[in-house]
């Protein structure tokens, strides 16, 4: 007895459903504003466990073939929402549609959904090509069928050559290729992948996102990926859900959240900006703690404002006014294509500057320097 | 993960195979009949007669001694062995010494019993020592065997622990003394503990070994118990069933009190 | 380096006495010559204990029935522990407690206790057959003490939670993504149990097997308790060879002979321990 899993197609890439739904608009202004059809769809999914919270009535829409991630830090619900999509966990109240259909009742081994394990998961027993035809086994793939099948996903992802091989016997990125081969091989309309790079060291880490990317177009399969580093999620999705508490924070393009975040969180979740708070006053903004104006777009109920550091400029002559600040340099860390600057305040506040190798030396430590930025480049956050 | 309703059957077909035979004898513990299977009305008459039959609580004390020295001599011998097999590297006949402190763990009962009772036997022809055999022959027995699973737990403990940790002490300046003083023997002390308490209860239990190697003068409870039993359940062994189910529940319960997670 | 050697003498003295001796006389008495005095026997190198052994098949058969009720034991503990081992180890901490607690509870009544439940249980009017017959299901008792059943019985009880908790370990060192993934890849319960699971805990498995099969295949008490009294095992004709017949070679020689069928066992149980 086979379950639902879309094995039946002789060869080729699945054929990516058209769906009921409409197509997904992404939220952030910059990003493409069509993605495609609906291919999954959470509706006010929610989880707990015990007295967390792990998800609150969360909407989410997933598009056929795109490449997707959850980002959020630990507790924040991302993995809880992979396995209720994959099916290891039920949620309390809610429902998924795939192609609009109700799964939430549909057990994992039914689904169309493949899920690639932060820890691989691979069958330690059986050899590399027997992972990769389990699941085809189970779907009561014919062994001639099967083995070309085999075959083709592990030359899909560079292991020819190492079908007879033990899960033991592989280094850790060619484990992380036969679980990719594995969920692959079933060609599922949507492929979860649970901290795919978490793994890897360093050097891996960059070559196999390329890789992953060319992967997700290669087979037209949705990809939704759970991450917590923020740098791959930007890096490898076309579109990002930051989530917080169970919920969404953000979701957009990397490009539209990487430059307007919503939210505090956001904008310190992401990283490297400088986020202030302070009080919005007649189109401009107050920080006491930093003791700078900012000036810019700034629409009344702004509570903070965000201002990454290579947007800030050190100034050849100290300057007051609005977007201007005075500051000694603490401390500088070189990092190749540039130096990251800790600059304190005369009020008290640590900017983090970036300072490019091609503009010459930094400042160096207990230098007093003035610092400026376009009124274009402050991020007025309203939460 | 979804749980399948057919293992859970299972699973509770396993609990109801293990725990059915007893619920029932602790049930007919309280009944009045004579008959030890027959429902006669609630009745704590068998628990008098239990606490009046001599021959059932000199052997349960007897047992109580045995067992307590038993575990206790384990504890020391067993401790030594686990300790040395852990920690002391490949001392000379190592093997030997691992495969002798092993031997009762895997030896039927039957093949122990025996063959010690040909070794008291012998002794006894040798040297005179010990004369005839009770208490102190199913004692030095009991201790043997407990040794074995002192000695296991000992070294499980020492294994999983660092031994680093006795390192660090000696290069904090503690003599080899002091580091086992104030390193080694609280890291070992639970298993000891755990060690010391499976001894007591295998003694305690055990009816092929003692039957063996013991005498006119070392009837232990399950020597007495096996006698009755030969001749069919009576109520007393009920109502001891009911005091040993209740009694160890109790303990169960206490350390599950005392063991129990502190919050806040 | 002293102090070693201190702490190791008497440890290594107790071992030599209380092991290795008794293991040397019991070979010496098994070749010596039957005696009518006291001790009966008289040294020699006659192998009169083990002449009875090849002639006489009622050894044989005694030495083989024990494997087989010790073989089937196991297999039986094996099947009823694999569900209680996955439901303990996939229930929650706090459960689990309560569960592990339930397993060993019966197993520290006491091994004469449980005996004397099953005799209730079993006996003509024991309470099988009261409730039976207070049903109006059957006229005469069903006789279901001093079988085979009965023994088996009598034995799984005693043997189940050594093969619980060697499996309910093992599966607590398995990797739970093992089974989602299988689930995942479209395996039903019973295919990731078969596909995944049993696999993975087939050492465990094997290890389970042998600590019930070793004791139960020396057993004495609960044949002697509730088995048929035509169907003889090893350990009781041992005991009956010893106390009643007072031919302490051909005793012996027994003893060797189960220790030596069960050398292979005791090794393989060992090599799968140290893993």
């Amino acid at each position: 007895m086979t379950g639902p899993n879309q094995t039946s197609g002789p060869s080729g890439p699945p054929v990516i459903g058209s769906s009921s739904a409409g197509p997904i608009q992404t939220s952030g202004p910059s990003g493409p504003p069509v993605i495609g059809p609906v291919l999954l769809s959470a509706e006010a999914l929610t989880k707990r466990f015990g007295a967390t919270l792990a998800l609150d009535a969360l909407d989410l829409q997933i598009a056929a073939g795109e490449f997707f991630a959850l980002l959020g830090g630990s507790g924040s619900g991302k993995s809880t929402l992979l396995r209720i999509i994959a099916g290891f966990e039920a949620p309390d109240a809610g429902r998924l549609l795939l192609d609009g259909r109700d799964i939430s009742a549909t057990p994992p081994w039914a689904r169309p959904v493949n899920m690639m394990f932060q820890s691989y998961a691979l069958f330690p027993h059986l050899t590399v090509a027997d992972n990769v035809a389990y699941g085809l086994r189970r779907a009561g793939v014919a062994a001639a069928e099967r083995a070309k099948r085999v075959g083709d996903a592990l030359a899909m992802v560079g292991l020819e050559g190492f079908d007879r091989r033990r899960p033991h016997q592989l280094s850790g990125g060619q484990k992380q290729r036969v679980a990719l081969a594995r969920s692959l091989v079933m060609r599922p309309r949507l492929l979860l992948l649970d901290e795919p790079l978490g793994a890897l060291d360093a050097g891996l880490r960059e070559r196999t996102g390329f890789e992953l990317r060319a992967l997700q177009r290669a087979t037209g399969a949705a990809f939704v990926m759970v991450t917590h580093d923020q740098e791959e999620a930007l890096a490898l999705a076309d579109r990002v859900a930051l989530l917080d508490g169970g919920r969404i924070a953000q979701l957009g393009a990397p490009r539209a959240i990487y430059e307007k975040p919503a939210s505090r969180f956001v904008a310190r979740f992401l990283g490297a900006a400088n986020v202030l708070e302070g009080r919005a006053a007649e189109g401009r903004f107050e920080s006491a703690e930093a003791g700078i104006t900012f000036a810019g777009d700034i629409p009344p109920g702004t509570v903070a404002v965000a201002l990454r550091p290579e947007r800030i400029a050190i100034l050849p002559a100290p300057a007051d006014g609005p977007n201007r600040v005075r500051g000694t340099v603490e401390d500088v860390a070189f990092r190749g294509d540039d130096s990251l600057l800790l600059i304190r305040t005369e009020a008290g506040a640590v900017l983090r500057v970036a300072h490019a190798e091609e503009d010459g030396a930094p400042p160096a430590r207990g230098a007093v320097v003035g610092l400026g930025w376009e009124p274009g480049d402050v991020v007025a956050l309203p939460a | 993960m979804r749980r399948g309703r057919a293992l859970r059957w299972a699973m509770g077909l396993g609990f109801a195979f293990l725990w059915a035979p007893i619920l029932l004898l602790v049930a007919y513990a309280f009944s009045a009949d004579r008959i030890p299977y027959q429902w006669g009305g609630f009745s704590l008459r068998w628990f008098a007669a239990l606490a009046a039959n001599e021959r059932l609580v000199e052997a349960a004390l007897l047992s109580l001694r045995i067992a307590a020295g038993a575990a206790s001599l384990a504890v020391l011998l067993g401790g030594a062995a686990g300790w040395a097999l852990a920690r002391f590297g490949p001392f000379r006949g190592r093997a030997v010494f691992g495969a002798l402190i092993g031997a009762p763990l895997v030896l039927p009962e039957v093949v122990t019993g025996l063959s010690l009772l040909l070794l008291f036997v012998a002794l006894e022809a040798a040297i005179g020592w010990p004369a005839g055999r009770g208490a102190t022959t199913v004692l030095l027995a009991h201790a043997t065997l407990g040794a074995a699973f002192v000695a296991v737990v000992v070294q499980a403990r020492l294994a999983d622990a660092d031994r680093t940790l006795e390192e660090a002490a000696m290069d904090l300046g503690a003599t080899p003394w002091t580091a086992f003083r104030t390193v080694t023997l609280p890291l070992i002390a639970p298993a000891l503990a755990a060690g010391w308490l499976l001894a007591f209860t295998l003694s305690l239990d055990d009816v092929v070994i003692a039957s063996f190697v013991s005498g006119p003068a070392g009837t232990t409870l399950p020597i007495a118990l096996f006698s009755m039993l030969r001749l069919g359940l009576t109520p007393e062994v009920n109502a001891l069933g009911a005091v040993v189910v209740l009694g160890v529940g109790l303990m169960l319960g206490l350390a599950a009190l005392l063991l129990r997670p502190r919050r806040g | 380096m002293k102090a070693r050697a201190l702490l190791l003498a008497p440890a290594w003295a107790w071992l030599l006495l209380f092991v290795a001796a008794p293991a040397a006389i019991l070979a010496a008495i098994a070749l010596a010559e039957p005696d009518s005095g006291l001790p009966p026997f008289r040294l020699a190198l006659s192998g009169a204990g083990f002449a009875p052994l090849v002639e006489d098949s009622y050894y044989l058969d005694a030495l083989l029935v024990a494997l087989r009720v010790a073989a089937i034991t196991a297999g039986l503990c094996l099947a009823l522990a694999y569900p209680m081992a996955i439901g303990i180890a996939r229930a929650a901490p706090g459960r689990r407690v309560l569960l592990l607690a339930a397993l060993m509870l019966p197993f520290w009544t006491g091994f004469l206790l449980r005996v004397g439940a099953w005799i209730g249980l079993l006996r003509d009017e024991g309470w099988i057959n009261g409730l039976l017959r207070g049903a109006g299901l059957i006229e005469a008792p069903l006789a279901m003490l001093y079988t085979e059943g009965a023994m088996l019985a009598g034995m799984v009880h005693a043997y189940l939670p050594f093969a619980v908790l060697p499996l309910f370990a093992a599966l607590l060192r398995l990797d739970p993504t093992l089974e989602e993934a299988a689930a995942d890849l479209g395996a039903r319960p019973a295919t990731v149990f078969l596909t995944v699971t049993l696999p993975a805990t087939l050492p465990a498995a094997l290890a389970a097997f042998l600590l019930v099969f070793i004791p139960a295949a020396g057993e004495f008490v609960i044949p002697d308790l509730m088995g048929p009294p035509e169907a003889q095992m090893v350990g009781r004709v041992l005991w009956q060879e010893f106390f009643q017949n007072r031919d302490w070679p051909v005793a012996a020689a027994l003893a060797l002979c189960l220790l030596g069928l069960l050398i292979l066992p005791i090794r393989l149980f060992q090599r799968l321990e140290a893993r």
